[in-house]
């Protein structure tokens, strides 16, 4: 008897199709991988089977019995329980309280039952061979202290599924092993895992199945002792690259920005790369191999704990996005909403923020100059709105991301950056970002692009740049770049 | 075209410029005295203290932040003010000093507030609420300094220095000259010059304002620093009218200020406000205890009308307009 099958679930959100009459299934004591590039319905399909979300159409099946799930208290009652990355603890309150969070155990006279909580919850954690004391905060522990307390909750409600999300994220080498010694006790007990994970050792070491999705369908499920790594990766990114790409090639000018052993503590590793005039960096990797944080350091947006940057063979001393900006460098962030726009001012007061005095009169604002220049940046980059004076709230993804570029323009920026340009973008204002984006590479401006978005950086960039755990792992040219050799590097593979 | 939530601004502007008409028809039909100008310029005498202070907390609730120190500031700075009045020097160049310590107290207790919220990152609230708590056991503590008793007012201040509050120029209170100029300045720095955008910016969105390269630290240490310069006028202008350094001076005005700024329509939240709607409020609520006082309304219910018109200004922020 399976102990999970899900069948042909759909889920729609408005113009994307996240799942695709995806199957899966799942055994008793079985751990079962499930994998997929970000974007690929992983997620989604977790957050159906734990109530998190309401597909569209589609049936689960527990223990061979058609179940509805429509909220997380239906699939908690049912002994479904996910992880997640970020776990959902509540950090000022103790462990014990943790696992019985909403169900503590209650004294006649309705009070807590103090030691019931506690002794109960040095069950759960001793079945898991922990000595973790329920009284300690559950702030004062480690990740992977927090992991058990997860684990140990989801077995007092009797749990039957469990689902990990990237549990080895933020592990130590030892906590991992600590970890699996925790999964193979949980499989002895017959419980089902879903796993899921981008770390290729430890699929193979944990994992029994494998479940295959890309872009919200599924694509193929098996034994792990039947597949290869390349053959996982092959089927994970095996799309074709269509047109979607306007890619130019440019002259490569000479070296506007060069970056030398910079390193932050615990985030970044002693990164070094040389960036070109005309040229389109990438920048590729999983979550959390730290793209972002690389930005930001060369931004000045975090501090540096060593190395150095040079822009235009000079050395320059960056502590904050204004000297950044002084020297020509610009960052379109991954957030435009909460990092890059300010929201409730108008298109023309966020285009001139960083460079209010290209725009003053003596003392005052000089307000016909500031309406011109805009107005010039708007048609240009085609921003569509009926005013320039329109609060930027009420723009679409796509024209935010267009004033923010006019922004960066308008400080004359030798280097720009971007995180993720495209995300929360629809297919044709891509097309238009990807045109901007020549747009600077003609006019001798060095872009740098971070991207989750595989074919967009293969489709796109001169050069890939791909990170893991917070180094380079590689650089790969635009003509023997493939998703593949991305993956295998990405997962912290050589070729 | 305008967005339709900055014609809502507008609009609320209008709104409540009409209601102060509306208030000021309402008394003068009630009391034949209100409307000679002799009263008016009385409202306006009256105002200016808190609306003076008014226009550097309307700049402090834009970027976010509140300051409910200024009370105490107010006392403080009267009776540090007084003091130095009372050394013996040519007369011009201790009323001159005097002026200078005050503004520069002013200055200095801004600076501390803004040092401690950007540089520890400490709530506004809390930290002008140490402020608050200190300024006001110090105002008591320092008339001791000056060769007068802890906790009494130091009084006897020279005539010279009396004509600061209550002097006048052709008919027009000097604080209501000062309160007029000084509302026209910020006006023109809201609106007009880089310091005002970037304050909106930082009330708006102050990360996003980082990474567009504005020194927001430095910008939110100026914002507290004006109002405390600010406040620390209005403070040098109440002892001169009280023609005594009065520790107890001041009590409750960082409440008077708020509410003139809330009424203005500024959002505590940050990034709204404007100069001319503060300019509004401090004259409703002026406009309303000069009007009630003539009609013979006590103080108590005066203190529950007060409130009454804060809720209602405030309700009319809630009106949500969906763009």
């Amino acid at each position: 008897m399976l102990l999970l099958r899900m069948s042909q679930i759909t889920k729609k959100y408005p113009g994307v199709t996240a799942l695709d009459n995806v199957d899966f299934e799942l055994e008793r004591g079985e751990v079962h991988v499930l994998i997929g590039e970000n974007g690929a319905g992983k997620s989604t399909l977790m957050k159906v089977l734990s109530g998190a979300e309401v597909k569209n159409s589609g049936k689960i099946f527990l223990e061979d019995k058609e179940v509805s799930i429509s909220n997380p208290i239906d699939a908690q009652k049912l002994g479904i329980v996910m992880i997640y990355q970020e776990l959902n603890l509540v950090p000022q309150l103790s462990v014990g309280e943790n696992i019985f969070l909403g169900r503590e155990p209650k004294k006649k006279n309705g009070l807590i039952d103090w030691n019931k909580l506690y002794d109960e919850s040095i069950k759960y954690l001793s079945k898991l061979s922990s000595d973790i004391n329920p009284k300690k905060k559950v702030e004062t522990l480690s990740v992977a202290e927090q992991q058990i307390v997860e684990v140990a909750k989801a077995l007092s409600y009797n749990a039957k599924i469990i689902i990990m999300d990237e549990p080895t994220a933020a592990l130590t080498t030892k906590e991992v092993a600590e970890l699996f010694k925790v999964i193979k006790w949980l499989k002895s007990q017959n419980i089902g895992i879903i796993y899921i994970s981008h770390r290729m050792e430890e699929i193979y070491e944990v994992g029994d199945r494998i479940t295959i999705l890309r872009d919200g369908k599924f694509v193929h499920c098996c034994k792990l002792n039947e597949i290869t790594r390349e053959e996982i990766i092959h089927k994970m990114v095996g799309r074709e690259l269509d047109k979607e790409f306007p890619k130019k090639f440019f002259q490569k000018g000479r070296e506007i920005l060069r970056v030398e052993n910079l390193s932050r503590k615990g985030v970044i590793d002693n990164i070094s790369f040389s960036l070109y005039q005309g040229e389109l960096l990438g920048f590729s990797g999983l979550v959390g191999a730290g793209r972002t944080e690389l930005a930001r350091l060369i931004f000045g947006a975090d501090k540096k704990s060593s190395g150095k940057i040079y822009l235009e063979g000079k050395e320059v001393e960056i502590n904050s996005p204004a000297d950044a900006i002084k020297n020509g460098i610009a960052l379109l962030t991954e957030d435009r909403n909460k990092q890059g726009l300010i929201l409730d001012m108008s298109i023309a007061q966020n285009v001139t923020l960083s460079n209010l005095a290209g725009i003053m009169k003596g003392l005052f604002i000089d307000k016909k100059k500031e309406k011109d220049v805009v107005t010039e940046y708007s048609n240009d980059l085609n921003i569509r709105t009926p005013s320039i004076y329109q609060i930027t709230r009420n723009l679409s993804g796509g024209n935010r991301q267009k004033v923010v570029l006019a922004r960066w323009l308008f400080t004359n920026s030798k280097v720009v950056i971007f995180d993720e340009p495209t995300r929360g973008i629809d297919v044709g204002a891509k097309y238009e970002i990807y045109n901007l984006i020549n747009n600077l590479l003609e006019k001798g401006i060095a872009v740098i692009m971070i991207s989750s978005e595989l074919p967009e950086l293969l489709g796109m960039c001169d050069k890939i740049a791909v990170m893991h755990q917070g180094k380079i792992k590689g650089f790969l040219d635009h003509k023997d770049a493939t998703q593949e050799k991305i993956m295998i590097l990405a997962t912290g593979g050589t070729i | 075209m305008k967005s339709i939530s900055e014609l809502f601004q507008r609009f609320r502007q209008y709104v409540m410029a009409f209601l102060l008409l509306v208030e000021i028809l309402f008394f003068a039909v009630l009391s034949e005295y209100f409307l000679t100008p002799e009263n008016l310029l009385n409202i306006t005498l009256q105002t200016s203290l808190i609306a003076i202070v008014s226009v550097g907390m309307t700049m402090v609730i834009i970027t976010a932040g509140i300051d409910i120190s200024v009370g105490s500031v107010i006392a403080f700075v009267g009776v540090i003010t007084a003091g130095f009045l009372k050394f013996n020097m040519p007369v011009y160049f201790s009323i001159f000093l005097a002026i200078v310590a005050g503004l520069f107290v002013g200055l200095l207790l801004g600076y501390f507030n803004g040092f401690f919220i950007t540089k520890f990152k400490m709530a506004p609230f809390i930290i002008t609420l140490v402020a608050m708590s200190i300024l006001r056991g110090l105002a008591y503590i320092m008339p001791k300094f000056f060769g007068f008793e802890e906790g009494r007012p130091i009084w006897g201040l020279p005539d010279e220095f009396l004509w600061l509050g209550s002097g006048r120029i052709l008919m027009i209170p000097f604080p209501t000259i000062l309160m007029f100029l000084i509302f026209i300045v910020a006006y023109i720095v809201l609106n007009h010059t880089k310091f005002g955008r970037y304050i909106y910016a930082i009330g708006g969105n102050l990360e996003a304002s980082r990474l567009a390269g504005i020194k927001t630290d430095k910008i939110l240490i100026y914002v507290y620093m004006i109002n405390g310069l600010l406040t620390a006028l209005s403070g040098i202008l109440l002892a001169s009218r009280l023609s005594s350094g009065q520790p107890n001076a001041g009590l409750a005005y960082e409440l008077q200020v708020i509410a003139a700024v809330a009424i203005g329509g500024a959002s505590l939240l940050g990034g709204k406000g404007s100069i001319v709607g503060t300019f509004i409020g401090a004259m409703f609520i002026g406009v309303l205890r000069n009007g009630l006082n003539l009609v013979g309304v006590s103080s108590y219910y005066q203190e529950v009308i007060l409130g009454l018109v804060i809720l209602a200004a405030v309700l009319l922020d809630q009106i949500k307009v969906k763009d």
